[in-house]
């Protein structure tokens, strides 16, 4: 295990570094120490490297990773894990607006709660939230899986296109055109599968699936009140 | 005595400046289908532009450069403030965000080629960048967009660029749709939807609000890219000055400042008319606000919306814009609404030079459509060779009036050079009304 002390070396050799790490590398555990609540750690990573990042990070943390494995002991700022490809995102403490905003790939697990926006335009990624999610959560997500295990906020799956959305709790709101759907044998798969990856002892049963009415998919004079 | 003799004198029928034939066409075309004017293209109404404006070539006080003879440049370099490789470039014309989706592979294939050939930038556009395009583009400027469709990071890394589009000149504040007409098999793989949807652009950043975010934003981008690449900022013309400001602050490497007769390939017409600055409006605040800052030249400005000839490049030049970008005038030269498709364009309810349903992907030339035949009718070489001879014409032009003026290189325009022959112009471009030494906003009464 590599150490990296992000106060004394700073960012820009951080993510220098860890872009240099090729697939065949053999340094592939890192722990960055003293994170401080520094903006895009571990950003646009391209190999299976393992990232413990020892505290709690600002924005963009693990944004566009690629492959890599980064798990956060502590809170993260906006936009984590935003435009993920593949790989996994382990944040232990809170995240803050946008967690996981546009990600085409990969899971993003939030052990706490996920503010605002959570899964905005998420465009395949799985993101499960062991807490809440605040309002406008999965707005405009096109593909991908968003569980959540504790409450929604208002407007859950505003605008929703075929992303799916599984609840535990209680939703204040849908959003535009978001409706409930009825929870398939194949959607109790996919959840069974999330919860466990996510290391979460919870029992697919107790979900209730969301998804998109797909009413507002081609203009309609006719729906112009649901916006 | 007959009747006519007798016979009141009746009031000729007079038409309304207000209810025009054109405004009642639209009423009515509302009335029948309950849903605005959808159209491409930037803003068609008359507005202060370049041709307002003219040179004041050399005279007793300064002299010429002799043409065909002395040598006058054209290079450019821009992103000089950060990156660790400035883009250079031949000549100060690009070519401005174009999506595949919007126009069709053969289309982005030809200005990828004439781009090149011409030694400037191409660009990407929503939806993402298509491996026939990067192939094509010597220098590709990467759209870093709202609606992140077919963001990827190996795109982003093959960049050599970067542009952040905070908004454009046809619908600053706006969004898209790319209609479901246009939305093929690979259109919608690109962008994770489903085929034959209408496919929404968000007209704001997901994970960003406001030029604090930006700045994280942008400090994300170059980390991920380690500072290899330059960062612009794309933004329609509203609050030029501020907006300049905000995106120097936030660490742009280059600004881009779309003014409203800039094209798009969809958006409702009220907004297209209705919503922005013309571009000759807003090159002066966006510089004044680089002087301020002190970074006029450290951070380049690009211009676009309306170019159409050398003359408009260096008037924009003069007016101390460091490049600008075409967009319309590229799809023209490469075949856009050109005659020769007359009778396809009627039978589409129009006619060539005013064709502009871009977004209903029936495009008789083949450029703003996904049908497969109808896009087989460009041929990418030739044109792309026209874009290329196009480009190669402007900067002639633009040299014309640098040698008239005494320039040995386009960069070495200034306001000086110009003088304006309305009075608006004087206004928007801070430059003398013709034969005075006095613009509107200027003291001396």
């Amino acid at each position: 295990m590599q150490t990296y002390d992000l106060s004394e070396r700073g960012l820009r050799g951080l993510n220098s570094v860890l872009h240099a790490q090729r697939e065949e590398t053999n340094r592939t555990g890192w722990e960055v120490v003293n994170p401080r609540g520094s903006h895009a750690i571990a950003v646009g990573l391209d190999a299976p490297l393992e990232i413990i990042v020892k505290g709690s990070t600002g924005y963009y943390c693990a944004g566009m990773n690629q492959g890599a494995t980064i798990r956060v002991e502590g809170s993260v700022g906006p936009g984590v894990a935003e435009n993920m490809m593949s790989g996994s995102v382990v944040v232990e403490g809170d995240a803050s607006q946008y967690a996981g905003a546009t990600g085409h790939g990969g899971l993003l697990v939030i052990k706490g709660n996920a503010s605002s926006r959570c899964g905005i335009s998420m465009k395949g990624i799985d993101i499960v939230v062991h807490g809440n999610v605040g309002h406008m959560s999965a707005f405009m997500a096109q593909a991908g899986n968003l569980v959540v295990c504790g409450d929604a906020g208002d407007a859950l799956g505003d605008s929703i296109y075929e992303a799916r959305l599984f609840v535990r709790g209680s939703v204040k709101s849908l959003g535009a055109d978001c409706v409930e759907k009825e929870m398939r044998p194949e959607h109790v798969g996919i959840l069974e599968d999330l919860l466990e990856r996510a290391d979460l002892h919870a029992r697919p049963e107790e979900f209730r699936r969301y998804g998109s009415a797909r009413k507002l998919y081609n203009f309609d004079i006719d729906n112009v009140a649901d916006y | 005595m007959n009747d006519t003799d007798t016979a009141i004198p009746r009031t000729l029928p007079i038409r309304s400046a207000t209810f025009t034939n054109e405004v009642n066409a639209e009423i009515r075309r509302a009335a029948a289908t309950g849903i605005y004017d959808i159209r491409g293209g930037g803003a068609k109404r008359r507005v202060p532009n370049f041709d307002d404006l003219l040179f004041l070539g050399a005279s007793v006080s300064r002299y010429p450069l002799e043409g065909y003879r002395e040598r006058c440049d054209t290079s450019v370099t821009l992103g000089t403030r950060f990156a660790r490789n400035p883009i250079e470039l031949d000549i100060p014309i690009t070519i401005a965000g174009m999506s595949f989706g919007a126009l069709s592979g053969p289309a982005k294939e030809a200005l990828g080629r004439g781009a090149s050939a011409a030694g400037t930038s191409t660009t990407t556009g929503d939806g993402g960048m298509t491996p026939e395009e990067r192939r094509h583009s010597s220098t590709l400027v990467y759209q870093y967009l709202p609606s992140r469709y077919g963001m990827n990071p190996n795109d982003l890394r093959q960049a050599d660029a970067i542009e952040v589009v905070v908004g454009q000149g046809a619908k600053p504040g706006g969004g898209g749709m790319l209609l479901g007409q246009k939305i093929s098999d690979r259109v919608a793989e690109m962008r994770t939807l489903p085929k034959g949807i209408d496919q929404r652009s968000a007209c704001r950043h997901p994970d960003w609000t406001g030029p604090d975010d930006l700045e994280i934003k942008i400090l994300e981008l170059r980390e991920i890219t380690d500072w290899r690449v330059p960062i612009y900022v794309k933004v329609g013309a509203t609050r030029p000055y501020y907006d300049t400001a905000l995106a120097v602050k936030a660490g742009a490497d280059v600004v881009v400042m779309d003014g409203m007769q800039g094209g798009t390939a969809a958006t409702q017409d009220v907004f297209i008319e209705h919503v922005g600055l013309p571009t000759l409006a807003c090159i002066r605040p966006a510089v004044h606000a680089l002087q301020d800052l002190d970074v006029h030249r450290e951070v380049q400005l690009v211009i676009s919306g309306g170019i159409r000839s050398g003359a408009d490049v260096a008037k924009a030049l003069a007016l101390g814009a460091d490049a600008v970008a075409i967009g319309t005038a590229a799809l023209i030269a490469m075949g856009d609404n050109d005659p020769r498709w007359e009778a396809e364009y009627q039978e589409l309810g129009s006619t060539s030079g005013a064709y502009d349903d871009w977004h209903e992907g029936r495009d008789p030339a083949g450029i703003t459509t996904q049908d497969p035949d109808l896009a087989a009718r460009l041929d990418p070489v030739e044109a792309g060779r026209r874009l290329r001879n196009y480009l190669k014409v402007m900067t002639l032009e633009a040299q014309t009036m640098a040698r008239a003026c005494g320039h040995n290189h386009l960069r070495n325009f200034e306001a000086e050079d110009l003088c304006a022959l309305t009075m608006e112009a004087a206004a928007m471009a801070q430059v003398p009304l013709a034969g005075t030494d006095w613009y509107p906003g200027k003291g001396g009464f």
